[in-house]
């Protein structure tokens, strides 16, 4: 009598079982489909993204995706509206209109999401410049909720990759600008983010060190999907697999550093000059 | 709740890598005691705070401000500000983090007093009911203040204007209840006027826990202040933190 329940409640947990596979199988099926639909890759999706500061219209309904693996070079004249846009993707300024998806999370419905999937590097590298170096990785560590074991490895990951081991007990304060943005650097790589945004990485950077922050974007490129904002060009040319000029706010073009060469058969920095003038006298 | 205690604690720990936190206390706790005793301790005979305490609002009207002038001015002027709100941190956590960091500071500064404390308690046997709700008076003072220069603290990027505003806004706040003013506004308003402005100010709920009686319209009164000011501070950082 006693066992005879026990196999119904065998039976019924069994079934149960069954349909909670089926149920699971169903919803990872249509997640595959839904990716597929959408691009699958697509870890950035921007859609009609507008910005205005008073009359002035920095983004005029920008829309673009980029894919893993890919390395997006975003060029423009100053006032183009390029930070406008990483500042958008990295939810500190909210667009007037349009929206964008970062891995899937919204960047009006899930800021918190999306900044913790992306790794930010703002223009001029703001620090806290009374803390010391390790203080503050270790306060970025506290906010992105990287504890205990994990937090040493990765620390341990982080320090030598952007050689900062030396001023580890350094106040930041009395950094050169190199090392400050280094010290930037090693902050938004922290979590091992999916993404990463750069706003000008090399900027103010000896020969030396640009040449290793370039080799450390080309190193984490299979893997991410990162967007550099660079004035200069040959770093287009050195790290890239892909380039959009913008300017006032809208994109003039979409395509990879090569075809670009080939297309107007003269180097990157004609190129650039070219086209921007173009439309500038254009419009 | 992590970003919370994130930002709490590096703020807390940057008052005392920076000189701010130990001129801070000098200058509290000298002008704290010198004016007790310059008004009168000695002179009363009696076992008690009174005068200690009569003199914290004055003090906390320049001292409170200048502690959290630069709570966001600073930050919004560096740039730092940019880093904080990409961090996966919310505008209201950052806030909150930031407000009870400088209140525990604050607190921390009126503990430092307790010597004050004892030194009464050599002298005679006092009242201690008295000195605690004097004590919980002068913090939910201190954390008023702070909400109002909070507030202020991202109204402007420059220091100086966010000190200046708050400090006319706590001496406002302050001034509304003292007997002179309340005289002066009774000759020609309403006394029901004149009692809401009284009722509004800090003085005088301050005043009401000097008594020894925790009241709860005086809490309630610390309570909404700080809420409200605290709400405003979110509202208008959510806007104005990129510009």
């Amino acid at each position: 009598m006693h066992s005879d329940t026990e196999q119904q409640n065998r039976k019924k947990y069994l079934k149960n079982e069954k349909i909670f596979f089926i149920i699971k199988k169903t919803v990872f099926l249509y997640k595959v489909f839904c990716r597929a639909k959408h691009g699958e890759n697509n870890m950035i999706r921007i859609e009609k993204l507008r910005k205005s500061f008073g009359p002035i219209v920095a983004v005029d309904e920008v829309s673009f995706n980029v894919e893993k693996g890919q390395v997006l070079g975003f060029l423009g004249p100053n006032g183009a509206g390029k930070s406008t846009v990483m500042k958008m993707l990295a939810c500190f300024l909210r667009p007037d209109s349009g929206t964008a998806t970062v891995c899937g999370y919204d960047i009006l419905t899930d800021p918190i999401k999306v900044r913790q999937s992306i790794g930010y590097l703002a223009e001029n590298v703001p620090l806290y410049n009374e803390m010391t170096v390790g203080d503050f990785l270790n306060f970025v560590c506290d906010a992105r909720n990287i504890k205990g074991k994990e937090r040493k490895r990765s620390l341990d990951r982080v320090v030598p990759m952007c050689s900062i081991d030396s001023v580890y007990h350094q106040t930041i304060d009395t950094l050169s600008k190199g090392y400050k943005r280094r010290v930037g650097l090693a902050q938004t790589l922290i979590h091992d983010p999916e993404v990463l945004i750069l706003d000008e990485p090399t900027d103010g950077l000896d020969p030396n060190q640009k040449h290793e922050v370039r080799e450390l974007i080309n190193r984490m490129s299979k893997e991410k999907c990162i967007i550099v904002s660079t004035h200069i060009l040959e770093e287009v040319d050195a790290v890239c697999s892909r380039t959009i000029i913008i300017s006032k706010g809208k994109i003039l073009v979409d395509s990879t550093p090569n075809k670009l060469k080939e297309q107007y058969n003269c180097s990157l920095d004609e190129v650039f000059r070219k086209i921007t003038r173009k439309k500038t006298v254009a419009a | 709740m992590n970003s919370f205690v994130a930002v709490f604690k590096r703020e807390l720990k940057s008052y005392f890598t920076t000189p701010i936190a130990y001129v801070f206390l000098i200058v509290f706790l000298f002008f704290s005691g010198y004016l007790t005793f310059k008004n009168g301790f000695f002179e009363m005979r009696q076992a008690d705070m009174v005068v200690f305490f009569m003199n914290i609002p004055l003090l906390f009207v320049f001292l409170v401000p200048a502690t959290s002038m630069r709570l966001w001015a600073e930050e919004r002027r560096v740039g730092s500000i940019e880093l904080l709100l990409s961090l996966p941190i919310t505008v209201t956590q950052a806030v909150l983090g930031k407000f009870f960091s400088a209140w525990l500071f604050l607190v921390i500064a009126l503990a430092l007093t307790l010597p004050m404390v004892i030194t009464v308690c050599y002298l005679g046997d006092p009242d201690f009911s008295l000195i605690i709700t004097g004590y919980l008076g002068s913090v939910l003072l201190a954390g008023g203040f702070l909400s109002i220069g909070c507030f202020f603290s991202i109204v402007s990027k420059n220091q100086v204007i966010s000190f200046v505003l708050s400090v006319v806004a706590c001496a406002v706040l302050v001034f509304a209840g003292m007997p002179t003013t309340l005289n002066y506004l009774s000759a020609f308003l309403p006394a029901g006027l004149v009692s809401a402005i009284g009722n509004f100010s800090f003085q005088l709920h301050f005043e009401s826990l000097q008594t020894g009686i925790v009241e709860f319209k005086d809490i309630s009164y610390f309570i909404l202040m700080i809420v409200g000011w605290i709400v405003a501070s979110t509202y208008i950082l959510e806007e104005r933190k990129a510009y």
